[in-house]
């Protein structure tokens, strides 16, 4: 294989286990927000426990996201240096914005936050953790926006020619508010929340199961299943938003996630199916004319098609097809078993029917899939540009490396990768186990005040 | 301000980023060094937890110096990260492993578990601190670089002698600086040996440091130019030298804080020597110096980028040392050992 596709696989395999953590503290944190929010509300000391409880697994699921996002630091420099030269100017301020306001706010106020519950008031803590959620938010915030200028590039200049050439910000609220940003961040953030809610149904509905912290599962499974079917509403409008920007700004990438070859009138949609690229068409179980009304909310104006885009613009159909029906698969298995759960609870039977706890266990890894083919969707949709009508990705690579280096360097990623979701499990197991306090916990101790909280918040207790 | 100064304020602060982040995580990097020379499980467990608070929020100042230069010098980024492509993968896989072994150490009992994390513990941080020595070492030395600022050396010429001086150079800095910060962070019979460590460190060091002094004023020349021109300059390294010969005083008079400030104030001095010599590059080429050289006014982004980076930086900074102070003074004073150590 050569530098481009290793690198390409590389980038995938550590961004992809990266994007397992982010979407779990953003998540994780919109909840710590209502959670607590209810605590200083109704001073119910069972809220407390909760919130507690979950901002252990926030600082764990935090620390985890900090190591695997130090190798997206050096990935782009190692592999795609003609990529950061080109890009830097426009990358620059909008990661420069990321690291200062949202990485600072998340971890300054995450020590309020882990340690500070003796140490302030309890409206200081509560200021404390909106900062935290707001900072894992931020994050979300300019990372997308980058991302979505690689989309959609706009409020910017290319200066220069061939491999000097590079893109200057002349613009910075038009780069910021390039013509897909919203309707993307919107979408990323809906999915960490997701990645969130599902979280803590399955770590409820485990409890349930095992009949352990019964009370503690009931209150966080009532405000999960609430929010799951809130946030999934959201999400299925968000959807549609999203698909019609790339269907007028990205058409060879709606064209990739539909599996539309010919541009033809009432266009239809595939709801199942796959893609036959020998015989140039997508076969399966198809709806006439739908996709024409999604796109274009009338059921004849026709698709573009693959015949409308040049051959060497075109991504690869057949995997950003599946990807992209896979994610909405995703969405379907989650709004079932929130609809099967809701209906449960309401029947108060929740607790004794043990194939939907055993359900919502599982539930936890289809936010997960969903986020990573949403991802592989527009990732790959976007070939084979790497920005949008202004780089390819085969100009993107360093020309310094070869194959042989990205190679080892791949193997190196695994073995990392593989010990720190060993230790990811290892420490998730462990705080699950332990479970949340059962009685208000004892005032800390003179002699080693912050220090013994703080140990504990981050999961370093010896054996 | 237009771009030149915009361009230069940019430089000294990635230069005041790249000090924070070697002053900081360099004596957690030297205590990971310094564990080779114990074998005592509790002493290991005392140097462990005196950097068990800090060490990651001292890893953030790397990360701040990353984005800093991909932000406000993509060119040097892009150079830097693709053309050292093995070093940065070795050094990606010693900050890993040395985090999941500071985790892990200490979750077991067994002794040959315990061996095994240590020394994954000690290695990886010296690699760190060699690599680290080895990346400046090049800098310093100069890299040949094409028309297009790409890197076209080999990986074998990465390990040149004299960049190899500067990697041992850095490590025997890093060994007084965290032995120091040790011996200020223990007591009785543990803290009184590593003082003595930490002086035979600093004496070692001090060889080197001449050593690397001649080596550099015969075979870099290009390093000695500004202070030959204005040997007034050759005041920073000797109050370099003067720092760090400072540290026993401070010991005689009980005075550890102000030993570890002083191996600090050596590590800010080096740092200055380097940037005198260095000026204006940040990455030298030993191809057309004078073209092909990264420079902080023509490997910079644009004025507009820097401009908003810099409002960024106007915020975030007092935040970042704000936080920081606050955590040390949390937990300042002599390490302690209970249940819910490392």
């Amino acid at each position: 294989m050569d530098v481009v596709m290793l690198s390409r696989i590389q980038f995938a395999l550590t961004s992809g286990f990266h994007y397992i953590y982010p979407p779990l503290s953003i998540g994780i944190g919109l909840m710590l927000v209502l959670f607590e929010g209810i605590y200083i509300k109704t001073k119910n000391p069972l809220y407390k426990r909760i919130t507690k409880f979950w901002v252990k697994i926030f600082a764990l699921t935090f620390a985890l996201g900090v190591a695997t996002g130090l190798v997206q630091l050096f990935g782009f420099g190692t592999n795609w240096a003609r990529y950061s030269r080109f890009v830097g100017d426009v990358f620059g301020s909008a990661l420069g914005a990321e690291g200062v306001f949202a990485f600072f706010l998340e971890a300054g106020f995450l020590g309020v936050m882990l340690f500070g519950w003796d140490k302030v008031s309890a409206g200081m803590h509560y200021f404390a953790t909106i900062c935290v959620a707001a900072g894992s938010h931020f994050s979300a915030v300019w990372i997308v926006v980058a991302n979505s200028w690689m989309q959609t590039p706009q409020g910017h200049q290319v200066v220069g020619e061939g491999n000097a050439s590079k893109a200057i910000v002349t613009d910075f609220w038009a780069m910021v508010f390039n013509p897909s940003s919203i309707d993307r961040l919107v979408h990323v953030v809906l999915g960490c929340w997701l990645a969130g809610i599902f979280f803590i149904l399955s770590v409820s509905a485990y409890y349930m199961l095992k009949k352990k912290h019964l009370e503690f599962s009931k209150a966080t499974m009532k405000l999960g299943l609430g929010m799951a079917a809130i946030v999934l509403l959201l999400q299925l409008w968000s959807a549609d938003s999203t698909s019609r920007g790339v269907a007028v700004n990205q058409p060879s990438k709606l064209a990739a996630m539909e599996g539309v070859f010919n541009t033809e009138e009432a266009t239809p949609l595939t709801l199942i199916g796959w893609v036959d690229e020998k015989n140039q068409k997508t076969k399966g179980i198809q709806v006439p004319g739908l996709l024409s009304f999604l796109v274009h909310r009338d059921f004849t104006t026709p698709v573009t098609g693959f015949d409308q885009i040049p051959k060497d613009e075109r991504p690869p159909i057949g995997i950003v097809f599946q990807s992209f029906h896979i994610m909405i698969a995703m969405w379907g298995l989650m709004a079932l078993v929130t609809i099967a759960a809701l209906y449960l609870w309401k029947k108060r039977r929740i607790a004794k029917t043990k194939w939907v706890l055993w359900f919502l266990i599982v539930s936890v890894g289809f936010p997960q899939i969903a986020n990573q083919v949403g991802w592989m969707t527009a990732e790959i949709g976007r070939q084979p540009w790497i920005v949008y009508g202004l780089l390819k990705t085969t100009h993107g690579v360093s020309p310094t490396i070869v194959s042989s280096q990205v190679v080892m360097s791949i193997c190196m990623f695994i073995i990392i990768y593989v010990l720190l979701f060993a230790l990811f499990i290892f420490l998730l197991n462990h705080k699950i186990q332990h479970g949340p306090e059962d009685e208000d916990e004892a005032v800390l101790q003179p002699e080693d005040p912050l220090y013994r909280n703080l140990k504990k918040a981050t999961g370093r207790e010896s054996r | 301000m237009n771009e030149f100064t915009l361009s230069l304020l940019w430089y000294l602060i990635i230069g005041v980023c790249v000090i924070f982040y070697v002053a900081l995580d360099g004596f957690d990097l030297g205590v990971g060094i310094m564990n080779f020379f114990t074998k005592k499980d509790q002493e290991r467990r005392i140097f462990l937890n005196s950097i068990g608070p800090v060490w990651d929020g001292n890893e953030v100042w790397l990360v701040i110096v990353g984005g800093a230069l991909f932000a406000g010098f993509p060119d040097v980024y892009a150079t830097l990260f693709s053309g050292f492509y093995n070093l940065c993968m070795i050094l990606l896989a010693g900050l890993i492993f040395r985090a999941v072994a500071i985790e892990f150490r200490s979750k077991r009992e067994s002794k040959k578990w315990r061996l095994i994390w240590d020394a994954i513990f000690s290695f990886s941080s010296l690699f760190i601190a060699f690599g680290l020595g080895l990346v400046l070492g090049n800098l310093m030395d100069g890299i040949p670089l094409n028309d297009d600022k790409d890197f076209v050396g080999s990986f074998a010429m990465v390990f040149r002698p004299f960049p190899i001086l500067i990697g041992i150079f850095t490590v025997s800095l890093l060994m007084v600086h965290g032995s120091v910060y040790l011996a200020m962070k223990t007591e009785g019979v543990l803290h009184n040996r590593l003082r003595v460590w930490a002086k035979r460190c600093m004496w070692v060091f001090v060889g080197i440091f001449v050593f690397t002094s001649v080596i550099t004023w015969i075979q870099a020349p290009q390093l000695v130019i500004r202070f030959k021109e204005e040997p007034f300059f050759l005041i920073v390294p000797i109050l370099a030298l003067l720092a760090i010969l400072n540290v026993p005083r401070m010991f005689a008079r009980n005075w550890d804080g102000w030993a570890f400030l002083s191996s600090c104030a050596s590590i800010v001095l080096l740092f200055c020597v380097f940037g005198i010599g260095t000026f204006p590059y940040l990455v030298r080429s030993s191809i057309k110096p004078e073209a092909n050289s990264l420079s902080f006014f023509n490997a910079s982004a644009s004025a507009l980028t820097l401009k908003v980076l810099l409002i960024i930086v106007g915020i975030g900074i007092p935040l970042v040392l704000a936080y920081g102070t606050m955590i040390y003074r949390i937990f300042r004073g002599k390490v302690k050992i209970d249940k819910t150590s490392y």
